[in-house]
């Protein structure tokens, strides 16, 4: 047979969703194409998307379960809007992505699953492989089933069983499609399988025979390529949120020098934080799995109150159940850290979606005056410098912090360039271990007699002799720490408490804001993890020849001290986040600027596309300007294949 | 993972409630109650039982030989969680039903604290039901003093979990509808490793009941029958008053007779319990009816907690005229705190380097690239 000649067309990016059945493995084969990807030296990002049941029932559409990777010879800020390419494994992963695929995208489809019933259980009359429905697109009808039943027939496997390796044999084929390096998915699989040989050999041999096929037959005439991105120098791995946000606490751990003590309830998504930490008990690390949410932080309190980092880890529903607790760590003063992955809500909402609702639930979501520092991250890797500034707060202040990520953080993954440990700051715990109030025979200790510069209190850990003291939910005297009913005093210690929280802006540094010419007239500012669909929003923006600025907060609660300033200097400032408008509340309400929302709730992260047109549609009515957003044709880096839409640009 | 994929826990050894815990070294001034006593103002209402449990602890603490600083007593919402803030060690007087878990936390990051909970009938066993089932269950190494009034005291009488059915109170004036616990039951169904109860004015009785709990490894669970002289006055008469507490009070010491009654010419009471073969319980029975050999001798460290709960259900749940008194189980099992605790030793024996050094090398490990 002689090999067909393939011609190698060069992209600058690529979006493929990889899309089937919650039983397809799809979230495993976009893990390993995104981890080729990151060896290679892509830029990219990541979004995974599946339902809340475990095994919805089979080749329905709410059972569909995909992984989307965006990856680029440049930097990329999101997982991209629409795919370029979709491979479906089954009629319903065709059917629940088709809407969301732009004119020319390529489709690749198992069309061993294309049978009558297959299509019925999709909602399909007729089978769309056949008709004029997918004419405008590029579709390649390939038997990936029977094709890889073929391959590991040696190895004796039952045809369920030969037929589960069908995802390592479409990873093959994409990752010759786009020459991506196939070491580190044998080198997984050799790995992952070790103690089932059978399985471990057809998974590896469906992985080379999808490579092979891709590498023969004629149905793919078309090899990718895509340039390593330009990185800053470093070494990089790629992470999750969730993972970087738990190497996060292990190193907010050891710059502390305190144990960790992590509370926690299973929940979705934050459960992979408490799975991660239970593994890294050799840096004292000690998780306590806890009969629901209350007792996660309440056991978390009590070891912060023995002196460890206590840590608690949960969606929204569980923040709800919290909050008392929380409460009482404001009351007693204790460092804690309240760690919020945001999804759908309310009540059980979207379990398995991401949603910036909390926002307002992490700020007032307490009886009382109780305010709490907010700390949000901005993208996967950035969780692991939020956890960080998060126990920074936490200790110094001696307060409960709450950490704001989400389901598209949690869960998405990016090139991450693995910080220099001597780069972090270094905690000081400063455990009170003297008298400090009064002298000679009179001197006491008075647990609530507060640093003059934070106004912070001692935290003085049992053990230590001579400074016994009782902490409670009841208000406290100033000073001294004993139960007050006093008037004046309690005016005096709920101004206080707001007080401390409102210093921690004086240790913050300058809101960075990203105004190129300096003069645009509308500033973009968001918080959490929008901050990769308004930047390439605004990069679309800038791209046009228009200007705009673009900051975002890592702080919630207090905020920047300069954050007045800035939006006092622009005519307009819009506020995209996945809410009706709750960062812009709080902007409203403290800064009298009349902030413009941009708001979605659907479970989804934003697109960049839309945000440009929103931009755009401000920086006409800010300058008096027409704005057209179309970009120059860039022909070379455009194949004809590909949409000529491009949402970023290096 | 599968059903079957446990592993062996190599449970370590079983020891004493207080080990781990500094004691007060040799030629230190020994300590006294009043060491104990914190310069706060108690403030229960007059006649309160809690004054006599106070008393108890403060005057008992310092036999324990621990050192002050290492005591720690949490308690939850209402009159008996004011506890904490009238002993002069560390405390938290936390929220309602929470204690458990707080102490639960403390005690698993610090193996050198004594850990006491102090919390009453609402506090346990309503709004913190759950985190007392899970702590019996866990076996953390604490001791828990419930202080049963049978009322809800600081709310202002309304009826509690353990009130009996029919109490007419602020809330239920046509008689109260629900079915009590009996926490005793209760601790013994949660699998609980130490289960006693004594009452508020027997002094002596309370602190060797006290004693044996702080002694024992694992979640000690002590029942307090304690007045409420405001909301429930002489909801403990029958086993208080002189006349009739013999007959009230089942005494359950280890290794004994379960005797109780007006005394025979020996000393000992005319009352026994023994099994119930028809119902696979127990019964009150007349000693002079019965053979001694049949006679229920009080077994504490059964492993097998039937008899005990057998035992328990003599409690009455309407007006209490007959109760069972002293340690119903005391049984060693491994606790969850210890076996937590040496998962990390074990796991920091194996590791080398430093913590920054590993942080670093746990950062950079899989599938890295460098870019120069």
């Amino acid at each position: 047979m002689t090999q067909p000649t393939k011609q190698v067309k060069q992209l600058d990016r690529v979006i493929i969703r990889f899309a089937g059945d919650s039983g397809d493995g799809m979230q495993l084969t976009g893990d390993r194409f995104t981890q080729e990807s990151a060896v290679f030296g892509n830029d990219l990002m990541t979004l995974p998307n599946f339902p809340a049941e475990i095994r919805a029932p089979q080749g329905t559409l709410p059972g569909v379960s995909s992984f989307q990777v965006h990856f680029a010879d440049h930097d990329i800020l999101t997982a991209g809007d629409a795919p370029d390419v979709l491979v479906a494994m089954n009629p319903a992963g065709l059917r629940a992505n088709l809407g969301d695929l732009p004119k020319g995208a390529t489709i690749i489809v198992d069309t061993h699953d294309f049978t009558a019933r297959n299509l019925a259980k999709a909602g399909y009359t007729a089978n769309p492989l056949e008709g004029d429905d997918l004419s405008e697109f590029a579709v390649h009808p390939v038997d990936l089933t029977g094709m890889t039943v073929a391959a590991v027939k040696e190895f004796g496997l039952s045809r369920k069983d030969a037929a589960r390796a069908k995802n390592m044999f479409a990873l093959g084929l994409l990752s010759w499609m786009y020459g991506r390096p196939t070491e580190s998915t044998t080198a997984f699989l050799t790995k992952r399988f070790a103690k089932v040989p059978d399985i471990r050999d057809a998974n590896i041999t469906a992985f080379k025979s999808g490579w092979n096929f891709g590498e023969t037959t004629e149905t793919f005439i078309v090899r990718y390529e895509i340039k390593p991105a330009p990185m800053s120098a470093g070494t990089y791995r790629n992470i999750t949120g969730n993972l970087a946000l738990a190497y996060g606490l292990i190193a907010g751990g050891v710059q502390s020098g305190l144990p960790v003590f992590l509370g926690s309830y299973p929940i979705t998504p934050a459960s992979d934080i408490l799975h991660e930490l239970s593994k890294h008990k050799s840096f004292g690390v000690t998780t306590f799995q806890a009969e629901d949410e209350i007792a996660g932080v309440g056991a978390a309190i009590g070891a912060s109150f023995a002196g460890s980092l206590g840590v608690t880890t949960t969606s929204g529903p569980g923040v709800a159940l919290k909050s008392e607790a929380i409460g009482l760590a404001v009351m007693t003063e204790l460092p804690l850290l309240v760690v919020d992955v945001q999804r759908g809500g309310p009540s059980t909402g979207l379990p398995t979606k991401t949603e910036q609702a909390d926002l307002l639930q992490a700020m007032f979501g307490r009886n009382g005056e109780a305010p709490v520092p907010i700390v949000a991250p901005q993208s996967p890797g950035d969780c692991f410098d939020a956890a960080v500034e998060a126990v920074r707060i936490a200790i110094t202040y001696r307060t409960p912090v709450m950490l704001l990520s989400d389901g598209y953080l949690a869960n998405g993954s990016e090139p991450w360039r693995i910080p220099d440990i001597a780069d972090l700051p270094a905690i000081d715990p400063d455990f009170a271990t003297e008298l400090n109030h009064g002298d000679g025979e009179d001197a006491e200790f008075w647990p609530y007699e507060r640093d003059a510069e934070t106004l912070a209190r001692p935290w003085a850990i049992p053990g230590t002799p001579g400074l016994e003291h009782r902490i409670g939910g009841l208000e406290k005297g100033d000073g001294h720490g004993n139960i007050s009913y006093d008037p004046g005093n309690h005016d005096f210690m709920v101004r206080t408490r707001q007080a401390k929280v409102d210093r921690i802006a004086d240790s913050l540094p300058p809101l960075a804001v990203d105004d190129p010419t300096g003069d645009a007239k509308v500033l973009v500012l968001g918080w959490g993890s929008t901050y990769g669909p308004i930047g390439a929003g605004v990069r679309r923006v800038r791209k046009a020849g228009y200007k705009v600025a673009q900051a975002h907060l890592r702080h919630l609660n207090p905020f920047p001290n300069d954050l007045g300033d800035i939006l006092k200097s622009y005519d307009k400032v819009l506020v995209p986040e996945m809410n009706l408008g709750q960062l812009s509340l709080l902007l409203r309400a403290k800064f009298l600027v009349d902030v413009i929302g941009y708001n979605e709730v659907r479970g989804l992260p934003l697109k960049a596309a839309v945000l440009a047109d929103v931009i755009g549609g401000l920086v006409a009515e800010a300058e008096g300007i027409e704005v057209d957003l179309t970009p120059a044709p860039t022909p070379a880096a455009t194949p004809a294949d590909k949409p000529a839409d491009k949402e970023e640009l290096a | 993972m599968t059903a079957d994929s446990t592993t062996d826990l190599g449970l370590p050894g079983l020891r004493s409630g207080t080990e781990g815990v500094p004691t007060v070294l040799e030629g230190d001034q020994p300590q006294t109650g009043k060491d104990f006593t914190s310069d706060q103002e108690v403030r229960w209402c007059p006649g309160c039982g809690d004054y006599a449990v106070l008393k108890a602890v403060q005057g008992f603490l310092p036999d324990l030989g621990l050192r002050r600083e290492n005591i720690v007593f949490v308690s939850g919402i209402g009159c008996s969680s004011r506890f904490p803030y009238y002993l002069d060690t560390y405390g938290m007087h936390s929220i309602h039903g929470r204690a458990p878990s707080i102490a639960t936390g403390i005690a698993t990051a610090r193996e050198d604290l004594s850990v006491w909970v102090v919390t009453g009938d609402g506090d346990a066993l309503s709004i913190g039901g759950n985190h007392l089932i899970h702590a019996l269950r866990r076996n953390v190494n604490m001791t828990i003093l419930l202080f049963n009034n049978r009322i809800y005291g600081l709310t202002k009488g309304q009826y509690s979990p353990t009130s009996e059915p029919g109490k007419v109170t602020k809330s239920t004036p046509m008689g109260s509808v629900d079915h009590p616990f009996n926490p005793v039951s209760l601790a013994l169904g949660a699998e609980a490793s130490f289960v006693a109860r004594t009452i508020d004015s027997d002094r002596k009785h309370l602190t060797a009941v006290l004693s044996a709990a702080a002694a024992h490894r694992g979640t000690s669970f002590v029942e307090i029958y304690q007045n409420c002289p405001i909301f429930n006055d002489g909801a403990f008469d029958a086993i208080k008053n002189p006349d009739t507490k013999a007959d009230a009070i089942i005494p359950l010491v280890h290794g004994e007779q379960v005797r109780f009654g007006a005394l025979d010419a020996d000393g000992r009471g005319t009352k026994a319990l023994t099994r119930d073969r028809s119902s696979g319980g127990v019964k009150v029975v007349e000693v002079s009816e019965v053979d001694d050999a049949d006679i229920l001798v009080h077994d504490a460290h059964n492993a097998d907690p039937s008899t005990a709960f057998a035992i328990s259900r003599l409690t009455d749940s309407g007006y209490l005229n007959q109760s069972p008194i002293g340690i119903f189980r005391q049984v060693e099992r491994p606790t969850y705190d210890d076996q937590a605790r040496a998962q990390i030793t074990t796991a920091q024996a194996a590791a080398t380097g430093d913590p920054t050094s590993r942080l670093a090398e746990l950062i950079s490990a899989g599938d890295t690239w460098t870019v120069v």
